[in-house]
C-alpha cells in the first residue's frame, strides 16, 4: 500500500530534505510508524508521548482533513496522498 | 537554537521568534512554525533595552498611525510603510448604548482604516514592512477578501510584486476590491480553510513572503496596536471589558498581548480586562469548543454568511478560549438572521456600516448584554474590524428600498406621507 506524503518545510531536515516521500501503511497510525522507520526522529516531532497528534498538526488525506474522516484510524488507499500541514493563522 | 540579533539596533527592542508552546527559540527570519514541536512562533521583546524609555508623551508626539507604537512592533527601519494606517476613531456610544441599557460602551471603529478600510491594513503594514527587511520581492496571502485587499494596496505602494489566494465565491466588493491594485489573484475551488492550505504548500516553493504563513509572526504583531490605540484613547487607562470578532483567533490574542505590554512598561495601570469573543454559528469552532470545555479545536466547515471570519480550523483557537476563560470573559454565537440584524442595529444607532464581522460582534455583545453578561457599568470596547460596502450582498433584501418619485412636488408629498405611515407601522421585511 504506497501512499506520497507531502512533508513541509519544518520537517524536511529529517527526509534530506525531500518534499515529499512514498511510504507504506493502511492507516494513518502505520503511516506514522513507517515514516518512523525512513526518518527516524519525526514521529516525535508530530506526535505527543502518548502518541496522539499534536494540536498543531493538520493530516489531510486526499485533500480532506483526518479530524472530518477517522483520526489517526483513517484507512489509507494505494495511490492516496497525504499532506502534512502546521496551523496557519488568517482571514 | 537561540540566537539573537547580530546587527542589534538600540532603536528595537527585537529578540527572537519564541515557540508559544515549547519555548524554543529561532532567529528572526521568515519562518512561523516550531520544528520540534510544531507550535506557532511568536516575537518576543526585550523593553528593557531600549536606548530611549517608552513614554506616553513620546508616543503622543509620533506620526498619526499605528507607527506611533513603533518601539512594540517587530520591525527594525526607522522608515516602516506608513500609509496612515490607524488612528481610527474610538467612539462613545450614546444610542446603541442606551438601546442595550450600558452606560459605559466605545465603539472601535476600524470600518474607516486606511487604505482598504479593514483591521487588516495593521497587520499588513508590519508585514511587508517586515518583508522588505527580510529581503523579499513578491508578497502574497491566502485571504478571505479583506487581508487580499490590503495586502495588494500596501504591495503597490511599497512596490513589492503580489499574488493573492482566495476562495472563488467571496463577495464581489472584496474581489474587486482586491483586482483594482492589479495583483495576480488566483480564485481557489474551496473553501478558506483549503485556500489556506493550498498557501502553505506553496509558501516554502517560491521564495515569496506569505503575510500569514511563513511572515505570521510579524504580521499577527499588527494587531497589538488595537489594544494600543483603545488604551490611549481611552485616555491611558484599559478597559473593563471587550467584545471582538473571533476568526483564527490571532486578533483577541494579540489585543491582550497589547495590553499586557502597556501594562508592563507602565504606560498604564494594571487592571483586569474581561475578553469576550464572538463567532458565527454557521463557523463557530472555537464557541463550540468553549462550550463544551474542550481546550482543543473539532474543526467544521464553514457555512454563514459572516465569509471574512468563516475559518473552520483556526490556529489560535485554543489559545483565544484560555484568555477568555482567564479574563472571566465568554465566548458566544449568533445567527445570520442575528448577524444582518445587528449591521443594522450599528447602522441605525451610530451611522456605522459594518460587514459581516462587525454585525456578528454587535450580535453577540447585544445577546451577551441581554444575559446579564456584561455589567451596565463596565467600560466596553466593541471592535469592529471591517467595512460594510465590501459585503452588500449580506444586508441586500434587508434595508427597504428607495421611494422612487416624479421630479414633481406633489409625487414628492405623497411619497413621505408613505413612507410615514410605514415608519408608524414600523414596516420591514421579514427575514426568511
Amino acid at each position: 500500500m504506497s501512499v506520497t506524503v507531502l512533508i513541509p518545510t519544518p520537517l524536511q531536515k529529517l527526509t534530506k530534505n525531500q518534499a515529499t516521500i512514498k511510504c507504506d501503511g493502511s492507516s494513518i497510525s502505520e503511516l506514522l510508524e513507517s515514516l518512523e522507520q525512513n526518518c527516524p526522529g519525526i514521529k516525535a516531532r508530530l506526535c505527543d508521548e502518548q502518541g496522539e497528534l499534536r494540536r498543531f498538526v493538520n493530516f489531510y488525506v486526499n485533500n480532506e482533513d483526518i479530524r472530518f474522516l477517522e483520526g489517526q484510524k483513517t484507512p489509507l488507499q494505494d495511490g492516496d496522498e497525504v499532506s502534512i500541514i502546521p496551523a496557519i493563522a488568517g482571514g | 537554537m537561540t540566537q539573537t540579533l547580530t546587527n542589534q539596533s538600540l532603536s528595537s527592542a527585537l529578540k527572537a521568534l519564541k515557540c508559544k508552546e515549547c519555548g524554543a527559540e529561532y532567529e528572526l527570519q521568515a519562518t512561523h512554525v516550531c520544528e520540534f514541536c510544531f507550535g506557532p512562533l511568536e516575537v518576543s521583546y526585550d523593553f528593557s533595552r531600549l536606548s530611549q524609555p517608552i513614554t506616553r508623551e513620546g508616543i503622543e508626539a509620533g506620526p498619526n498611525s499605528i507607527w506611533r507604537y513603533r518601539s512594540f512592533l517587530p520591525v527594525e527601519t526607522d522608515t516602516p510603510i506608513d500609509v496612515g494606517t490607524g488612528m481610527t476613531p474610538l467612539l462613545k456610544s450614546h444610542r446603541l448604548a442606551r438601546q442595550l441599557g450600558l452606560k459605559s460602551l466605545y465603539i472601535k471603529n476600524d470600518a474607516v482604516n486606511m487604505p482598504t478600510l479593514s483591521f487588516k491594513d495593521r497587520v499588513v503594514s508590519v508585514a511587508l514592512t517586515r518583508a522588505q527587511e527580510l529581503g523579499f520581492s513578491t508578497v502574497s496571502c491566502a485571504s478571505t477578501g479583506n487581508l487580499a485587499n490590503s495586502t495588494a494596496a500596501i504591495a503597490t505602494r511599497a512596490g513589492l510584486d503580489c499574488c493573492v489566494f482566495i476562495p472563488a465565491d467571496l463577495e464581489a466588493g472584496k474581489v474587486m476590491g482586491t483586482l483594482i491594485y492589479g495583483p495576480t489573484v488566483m480564485a481557489v475551488q474551496g473553501n478558506y480553510d483549503q485556500v489556506n492550505r493550498l498557501c502553505s504548500e506553496v509558501a516554502n516553493t517560491h521564495g515569496w513572503g506569505f503575510v500569514n504563513i511563513n511572515l505570521r509572526p510579524y504580521y499577527s504583531e499588527g494587531s497589538k496596536t488595537l489594544g494600543y490605540e483603545v488604551a490611549e484613547q481611552l485616555g491611558w487607562e484599559l478597559p473593563d471589558h471587550i467584545v471582538a470578532p473571533l476568526a483564527s483567533g490571532s486578533l483577541f490574542t494579540k489585543i491582550y498581548k497589547g495590553f499586557r505590554e502597556f501594562v508592563d512598561v507602565g504606560l498604564v495601570n494594571d487592571q483586569a480586562v474581561r475578553f469576550s469573543g464572538a463567532q458565527a454559528e454557521g463557523c463557530s469552532p472555537i464557541a463550540q469548543a468553549y462550550k463544551e470545555g474542550r481546550d482543543f479545536i473539532n474543526p467544521v466547515k464553514p457555512n454563514t454568511i459572516a465569509k471574512s471570519i468563516a475559518i473552520g480550523n483556526p490556529a489560535d483557537g485554543v489559545y483565544a478560549i484560555d484568555i477568555a476563560k482567564k479574563t472571566n470573559g465568554t465566548i458566544e454565537s449568533v445567527t445570520d438572521a442575528e448577524i444582518v440584524e445587528g449591521i443594522k442595529l450599528l447602522a441605525e444607532t451610530e451611522g456605522i456600516f459594518t460587514e459581516t464581522a462587525g454585525g456578528t460582534t454587535i450580535a453577540v455583545l447585544k445577546k451577551l448584554v441581554e444575559a446579564g453578561k456584561i455589567d451596565p457599568d463596565e467600560k466596553t470596547v466593541v471592535y469592529i474590524t471591517g467595512n460594510g460596502l465590501k459585503t452588500q450582498e449580506a444586508v441586500q433584501g434587508y434595508v427597504g428600498q428607495p421611494l422612487t418619485i416624479e421630479p414633481k412636488l406633489g409625487s414628492f408629498e405623497r411619497a413621505l406621507e408613505r413612507s410615514r405611515t410605514l415608519d408608524r407601522l414600523d414596516w420591514q421585511p421579514v427575514l426568511v
